[in-house]
């Protein structure tokens, strides 16, 4: 039977022709029953009363694109698996990842390049967009922050953490809790934060050592409302709804960003500008994630960090070989729930106001979707996610409210392009000698 | 070396081991054989502490090891290949082996390494290729090559020669053979391949439900009419 659809392209075409029309029929009448309410039909209110529009034009623009699009899509699929024979599946993840190997294997590079373009950025930036830009590249370093951390968690130790959130918005509010009570300098506020985090990641850790899968993402869950409910119901420590205002700016090292007398203008002679203050915090982020980048790396490399990736392939194994699976989670969880506590600084240290709703499950998600996205554990994966996810919808902004309907198809498509994440291919932790490989694979053959 | 006095082990309610007596001296093979559910992976994971022994002693080098928790195990000298290989499939050969020297003085990294590749010089060739991506055969070399990163004294293996091709399965029992008569190695063998098994070994237990029912050397058991009737005939040779 294979043999058949293998030997003549005239054979195969029927073959791949009509499932391909099948799915795109099916794939249109979704679109004529999902589009009718959301297309079709538009009330608009005019006076008192509420009109019907009928939209008809627009979904059948939208069922044809989705007939034609799907059709190819099908039709070039099973062509290029008829091509292949018995093995499209298999073939066709291999090719991609070769994408992945390739920017794995020149991360340094990219990571570089894109590290020098970070550092030149609001130096080359035109005035009248800094502050926006600048703004945007801060958030979406935090995101990288964030996303790196629970990187650690979900994406090596294999901990499914669905509560990320409590880890940022500990580190947000102990941040703010110290900077407004003791008045001390950021200096000293975020590696306070960052370890207030880790406390909590290992205290939250211990009850979830035994849990594994869907039992852990639910628990987690859990933890990330409890956090929440907390900040909610605590007013006298945590402001409650109303959250924490007042906190202070960053300095330089001491320095107000002030205008006039002692403040860091006047003291280097520059002419006061609002901007210098939120550039300082740009690159103190940006500093801040490259530490945490180069860590990780570094940790990837040593036992512990082994452990982790050891832990998620097979736990039964690690014991054998001497691993104590407990430590290594805890220490999963509280080096992720420490980076999560530095970007909640960060957001802290920035906004001058937080508050519980900063802090919801979507935030969770929006990280998961993140660490997911990138590929698990690829911390280059991290950074192109997060890219996507912080910046695609601000450069939809102008589509209004189709912004997120762009950001969800974009999604859609990912996922369906690159089903295990941008960069799934996971990039050894060592390289050995290149050229001996090569050679010896060679002889082998 | 080996001590085990007694023991009986449960699955909740189930009781798997019936108080077994199997006593492994150092510098032999011993082997463990039965058929499918006998207890013999149960019994292998009863050393290792999980699950643990309900009645009876284990103990090792005359160390009581019986509530040892299971990752210090590895530090008394007493290294695993489990039943299934459990080898970390995307971690590269080379990092698994890395895996098993994780315990170890990393001054011995390089001279065990050479030592591992000598025995398998299969893992050499493939050092770069993901774990998950071997054969079945070259997963069991490497099994058992990450156990002997770890330098053990006793090497306990779960069924290497399960799911593979006659000609792997005599590579690797000679590579056996070769690391208890080069390095002195103790190693106790479980196996279903009775009469590999049985060829290689000093000494041998049948395992039967739980309980041991008969033991000898590996000769006698391979003469044994007994077992020639139960696990060997139709095809082993
Ligand atoms: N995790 C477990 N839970 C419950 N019963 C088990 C478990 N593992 C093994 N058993 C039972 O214990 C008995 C012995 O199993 P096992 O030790 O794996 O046998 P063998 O390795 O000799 O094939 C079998 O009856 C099996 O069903
Ligand atoms: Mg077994």
């Amino acid at each position: 039977m294979t043999v058949q659809v293998k030997d003549t392209s005239a054979a195969t075409a029927p073959n791949v022709l009509f499932p391909a029309l099948k799915e795109a029929f099916i794939a249109s009448l979704l679109i004529v029953a999902l589009g009718l309410p959301l297309l079709g039909l538009k009330a608009d209110n005019q006076g008192p009363d509420l009109v019907l529009t009928k939209r008809w034009d627009l979904l059948g623009i939208a069922v044809a694109v989705m007939f034609v699009g799907r059709f190819v899509l099908a039709f070039l699929r099973g062509q290029k698996a008829a091509r292949q024979g018995g093995l499209p599946q298999e073939k066709k993840k291999s090719g991609d990842n070769s994408i992945a190997r390739l920017l794995n294997q020149n991360a340094k590079v990219l990571g570089l390049l894109g590290l020098l373009c970070a550092i030149l950025m609001p130096f080359v930036i035109p005035d009248a967009n800094a502050r926006y830009v600048i703004f945007i590249s801060t958030t979406f370093m935090i995101y990288i922050m964030l996303g790196w951390g629970l990187n650690i968690v979900v994406g090596l130790a294999g901990l499914l953490d669905l509560g990320y959130v409590a880890f940022y918005a500990v580190g947000a509010y102990s941040y703010a809790l110290i900077a407004t009570h003791f008045g001390w300098s950021f200096w000293i506020c975020l590696p306070l934060a960052g370890l207030f985090a880790a406390f909590f990641g290992v205290v939250l850790g211990f009850p979830v050592l035994r849990l594994r899968g869907d039992y852990l993402a639910i628990v987690t869950l859990g933890f990330g409302e409890i956090i929440r409910v907390i900040l909610i119901n605590w007013g006298p420590v945590t402001g409650g709804p109303n959250g924490i205002g007042g906190i202070p700016a960053i300095s330089f090292f001491g320095i107000e960003f002030s205008r006039g007398e002692g403040g860091f203008a006047s003291d280097f002679g520059l002419e006061y500008s609002s901007m210098h203050k939120i550039i300082f915090l740009y690159f103190v982020i940006l500093g801040m994630a490259v530490l945490t980048n180069l860590f990780t790396q570094r940790m990837r490399k040593l036992p512990a960090g082994r452990a982790w990736e050891a832990l998620r392939e097979d736990e039964i194994a690690c014991r054998s070989l001497g691993i104590n699976p407990t430590n290594i989670k805890l220490s999963a969880f509280a080096l992720g729930a420490m980076f999560g506590g530095f970007a909640g600084s960060f957001f802290s240290v920035r906004a001058g106001f937080i508050s519980p709703e900063s802090f919801t499950f979507i935030e969770s998600a929006v990280i998961l979707a993140i660490v997911v996205l990138g590929g698990m554990g690829s911390q280059m994966g991290v950074v192109m996610a997060a890219a996507l996810i912080v910046l695609l919808p601000e450069t939809f902004r102008q589509f209004a409210e189709y912004r997120m309907l762009a950001f969800g198809v974009a999604m859609v498509l990912i996922m369906v392009w690159r089903p295990r994440g941008l960069l799934a291919f996971r990039e050894p932790t060592i390289r050995l000698h290149p050229k001996d490989h090569q050679a010896s694979v060679k002889e082998a053959a | 070396m080996l001590e085990v006095r007694g023991v009986h082990t449960f699955y909740g309610q189930i009781e798997a081991l019936k108080g077994i007596d199997v006593t492994v001296n150092e510098g032999e093979i011993v082997t463990l054989i039965g058929s499918n559910g006998a207890g013999k992976t149960t019994l292998l994971m009863t050393i290792c502490g999980s699950p643990r022994a309900a009645k009876g002693t284990i103990t090792f080098e005359g160390r009581d090891i019986t509530r040892m928790p299971t990752h210090h195990l590895v530090g008394t000298g007493i290294a695993q290949s489990p039943e299934g290989r459990r080898i970390f499939p995307r971690m590269t050969v080379y990092e698994n082996l890395q895996m098993g020297a994780l315990r170890t003085d990393p001054k011995y990294f390089k001279q065990d390494l050479d030592m591992v590749y000598s025995l398998f010089p299969r893992l050499q060739e493939r050092q770069e290729q993901r774990g998950g991506t071997l054969s079945g055969g070259e997963q069991q070399m490497l099994a058992i090559g990450r156990a002997l990163m770890s330098r053990p004294r006793l090497l306990l293996l779960d069924e290497p020669s399960l799911g593979l091709a006659p000609m792997v399965v005599r590579q690797i029992f000679d590579v056996i053979k070769e690391i208890n008569r080069r390095d002195k190695m103790t190693v106790f063998l479980v196996e279903q391949n009775a009469f590999h098994a049985l060829k290689l070994a000093h000494r041998a237990y049948v395992m039967v439900n739980g309980v041991i029912t008969l033991q000898g050397s590996g000769q006698e058991l391979l003469a044994n009419p007994e077992i020639r009737a139960a696990y060997l005939e139709g095809g082993s040779h």
